[in-house]
């Protein structure tokens, strides 16, 4: 069927002719013959429109998607304003190439540069980039800005995002620097094994704010620690939580990373997402991908660039910080629509209820017999421990349209809440839970 | 044009979220310093983006003949396929059996994009194509260290004609880039490659067709001296669409590839990303693999699995997923007639255009192109003083964006067109015109040139100044 090619066959076979040429084949002359393609591909004929969205659509009907959901765990559902799918998937803002031709991308360059503003703001950090692939990669990014000749270990908190240190990780087998885990306590880092692992070779620190489990860190004194050995600190952070716990900014991080999915992001089976990254000053020319800046036209006008692009590959190639070309440029928009849409009391108000319904979330499963494994302070997740088999609470949750949190093993769950779960959906929650328990 | 800070007042807002029907909680650790978002109602937001939206160019704005970035259209149809609840609205661990549409979406892509590509695995983890490159060179480093040659292959050797993302990607994955350079016919010099290539080469990174558009006729020796000296090959899929359908990188004697979803399977570049930067590989690399393959079971149902020696992970989850579902809308409505003849059409489009302007625009290199184009403005600047760049911003007057400037790099003036499949030949026509009309003009009043654009929402900016004094957010406390 069509490939979305205007010109009729005449019309190709003109042009072809007006081009020099008598027969299709000779514009692949520079092909050896034996490695050209015999027959054709191995691929079923092309369709017409509506038999692909109706293919597309049976594929979509395979999934089940849960009207209740209380897991997280690196991917969360929250209310996304409509306003903000209604900006963007404006043809324009979607198709758009990256604007390197900034006289006729204004809109674009304008956009992220307002993006970078928001998270200095929501971080407390002095610069922003235009954004990364995920948090993930924000992470890896981050860790390769601290990297030196005399300092090439990578610490990262074993309480940490599991996803996120594979990804640490693998970026370290890459640039050969040493990658170590702190072991983690009760949820958090373990101080004492912090201690005991820096050393005039500790490059960074990587710390997750809340951690993976949901706790709190104690920032101020993991910072103090990492600057002590002469060590950076990277701050991995959620940005919903940043509008009521302290910020990076504020506990004295040299970078702050995070998963900006929450900011508007559908959850889309993993991507795309965005990840976010700030710096302090003294950090700021180390930041990987593109940055935007304000700058003047010749007529002494306002007007946005893509700046301090002599970091950058297509500048430096094999001495350029990171090879990042293509961001999340889309999915940053998103996150400044939806950051414009809450606005700093809309935001306030998506964290605290977060955590006051995770909480809510906690002590329910407490009385059906799940009990909170950790000690400290958490935000929205938390994990339970029970000697009924996580599985066989899932299941039954399942049962009822509700995906309960994520089974760390045969008797742990992650839980996670936000704005999105109402009372009465955590109270049958808790209700479907005690009956499996039986408490 | 007004920032988003500087509109609306302090008090207004949108009403997003109803009161909380649970008690609150306290933190220890709360946020100090004040918060500063914009304070605007819905109808000033959505304004606001309306101005912007004005100021951008889109695919459909006009001709988009940028070269190496494939800008073809991006089908409506693969937009509504991706938006679908039943996959915008999937947790990414999701049991498995609650997501089997989405694992056999994964599978079937994999599938034809290896058929597309001669490969034999796929990850999708790489979230875009120097995303793909650094994963494909770690599968590559995995390689010789398995076989106990990691310390020894510590050199990539990449064509000085070759993206700043492969020799970036190279040092990344901890290689030693070393520069071949190009023949004066625009492809790798045998000879060059030949004394190169030796027992610390772990590989070669090639785009081809090459970056000045041309098909390497030489790639079966270059690979094989590649392969001769033990090294891989690395295919930097960017200019994919050329040959889709036509010839296979495998086939060419390439062992890991990366495709630019966005370029050749037509998802949008959302002004930047997201993009999807899939890499295929060989059978003997596939053990290397990151993240998890969605796996057929023998009942037709589907899993995920680990490869068995996985150099670990390259992102979260399963990679750009919703990008993945409209590059398979895209290649549904192609089929296996349709992606050849997409190529071709490329070919085709790119060959009519450099046919209408050859006359008086001097080409880099001459003879049948692939699917773009390098012109040398060299001797129209010694001429006349403009250059590449003049004529670029000369197009933006003229409604048309501009093709990509000064690359690659062994052309001094260049320009690189690349009007891709979808373009009509009006289009095409049109651009000729202007760009003709340019050169009159680069003749005949240089000046104009120097000037242009003058049509444009902002003109020239100033560059230097953003470099040196640089204002990279809006500051509240001014």
């Amino acid at each position: 069927m069509g490939a979305y090619i205007p010109n009729t066959e005449k019309e190709r076979w003109d042009m072809l002719k007006a081009a020099g040429f008598s027969d299709f084949s000779e514009l692949y002359a520079d092909v050896p013959e034996g490695i050209r393609l015999k027959g054709s591909l191995a691929l079923p004929p092309g369709q017409a429109e509506l038999p692909v969205r109706r293919s597309m659509e049976k594929l979509a009907g395979e999934n089940q998607v849960f009207a209740h959901i209380f897991r997280g765990a690196g991917s969360y559902r929250h209310y996304i304003p409509a306003i903000v799918d209604e900006i963007a998937t404006r043809e324009k803002f979607v198709t758009a190439y990256t604007p390197y031709q900034a006289e006729i991308s204004q809109g674009i360059l304008q956009s992220i540069f307002e993006y970078q503003t928001m998270i200095c703001q929501l971080t407390g950090m002095e610069v922003s980039n235009a954004s990364v692939y995920d948090g993930a990669t924000a992470a890896a990014e981050a860790a390769a800005m601290c990297i030196g000749k005399k300092r090439h270990t990578v610490l990262v908190s074993g309480a940490a995002d599991p996803g996120v240190r594979r990804v640490i990780k693998t970026y370290c087998f890459g640039n050969g620097s040493r990658y170590l885990e702190i072991p983690e306590k009760d949820g958090v880092t373990d101080r004492g094994k912090l201690s005991e692992l820096l050393s005039d070779e500790t490059a960074c620190v990587y710390v997750q704010q809340p951690s993976y489990y949901g706790c709190l860190e104690d920032m101020d004194s993991l910072c103090e620690m990492a600057h002590g050995a002469g060590a950076k600190l990277i701050a991995g952070c959620n940005p919903i939580s940043l509008a009521v716990l302290k910020t990076p900014g504020e506990y004295g991080a040299d970078i702050a990373v995070g998963e900006g999915q929450p900011l508007g992001i559908p959850m889309a089976f993993g991507g795309p997402y965005l990840g976010f990254m700030a710096a302090t000053k003294e950090m700021f020319r180390k930041l990987p991908g593109r940055i935007v800046g304000q700058t003047v036209d010749r007529d002494g006008k306002r007007g946005f660039v893509l700046t301090l692009q002599a970091r950058e590959q297509h500048i430096r190639r094999e001495k350029a910080g990171s090879n990042i070309c293509s961001n999340e440029a889309l999915c940053a928009m998103r996150a400044a629509v939806y950051l414009a849409a809450m606005g700093a009391r809309g935001l306030e108000e998506a964290a605290k209820q977060c955590a006051a319904k995770a909480h809510y979330l906690q002590k329910a499963l407490k009385g059906a017999g799940l009990f909170r494994e950790h000690s400290g302070e958490f935000f929205h997740e938390f994990v339970t421990a029970s000697d009924t088999p996580a599985e066989a609470i899932l299941k039954a949750l399942e049962r009822k349209g509700i995906l309960g949190g994520l089974p760390l093993d045969g008797k742990r769950i992650l839980w996670c809440a936000t704005e999105m779960n109402t009372i009465e959906e955590i109270d049958e929650t808790a209700a479907i839970a005690k009956e499996v328990t039986g408490v | 044009m007004k920032l988003i800070f500087e509109r609306g007042a302090e008090g207004r807002g949108c009403s997003i979220l109803p009161p909380c029907d649970v008690p609150e909680v306290e933190f220890s650790r709360k946020r100090e310093t004040k918060l500063c978002l914009p304070s605007l109602s819905e109808t000033e937001i959505n304004r606001h983006y309306s101005e912007l939206e004005k100021q951008v160019y889109g695919v459909n704005s006009g001709f988009y003949p940028l070269g190496s970035c494939t800008m073809k259209y991006n089908p409506k149809v693969n937009e509504a396929a991706a938006a679908l609840p039943g996959f915008s609205g999937l947790h990414p661990l999701q049991p498995e059996h609650t997501v089997q549409g989405a694992l056999e979406l994964l599978n079937r892509s994999e599938k034809a994009l290896c058929e597309i590509t001669g490969m034999d695995r796929m990850t999708f983890q790489p979230a875009a194509g120097a995303h793909g490159e650094f994963t494909g060179l770690l599968l590559i480093k995995a390689y010789h260290q398995k076989r106990g040659e990691g310390e020894k292959r510590t050199k990539i050797l990449v064509p000085d004609s070759a993206h700043g993302t492969n020799p970036a990607s190279a040092a990344m994955a901890g290689f030693k880039v070393v520069n071949i350079p190009s023949g004066p016919d625009g492809c790798v010099d045998l000879e060059k490659l030949q004394e190169a290539a030796g027992e610390d080469t772990a590989g070669l990174m090639l785009t081809n067709p090459n970056t000045v558009g041309l098909f390497d006729k030489n790639i079966l020796e270059i690979t094989g001296i590649v392969h001769g000296a033990g090294g891989l090959c690395y295919y930097d899929g960017a200019n994919l669409n050329a040959v889709m359908g036509i010839v296979r990188p495998g086939d060419m004697g390439f062992d890991v590839i990366h495709l630019n979803l966005h370029k050749t399977f037509s998802t949008p570049h959302g002004g930047g990303g997201p993009g999807s930067g899939p890499v295929g590989c060989k059978e003997f690399l596939a053990a290397f693999l990151p993240g998890k393959a969605a796996e057929r079971r023998e009942d037709g149902t589907y899993e995920f699995e680990t490869p068995a020696e996985s150099i670990g992970a390259v992102r979260s989850f399963w990679g750009n997923f919703l990008v993945v579902a409209k590059a398979y809308a895209y290649i549904l409505s192609l089929g296996a007639e349709g992606i050849p003849e997409a190529a071709e059409s490329a070919v085709l489009n790119a060959n009519y255009l450099k046919k209408k302007l050859e006359d008086i625009y001097p080409m880099a290199y001459p003879g049948t192109c692939m699917h773009e184009f390098v012109m040398d403005l060299s001797k129209i600047k010694e001429k006349t003083g403009v250059t590449a760049l003049d004529i670029a911003k000369g197009l933006l007057d003229g409604g048309i964006h501009p093709p990509t400037m000064y690359f690659p790099l062994i052309v001094h003036e260049a320009l690189m067109f690349e009007p891709t499949e979808t373009e009509s030949r009006e289009t095409l026509d049109e651009a000729a015109e202007l760009l003709r009309k340019l050169y009159r003009t680069a003749c005949e009043n240089p000046k104009e040139l120097h000037e242009a654009p003058i049509h444009t929402p902002v003109r020239r900016l100033d560059e230097v100044q953003a470099a040196r004094k640089p204002v990279l957010r809006y500051s509240y406390d001014l």
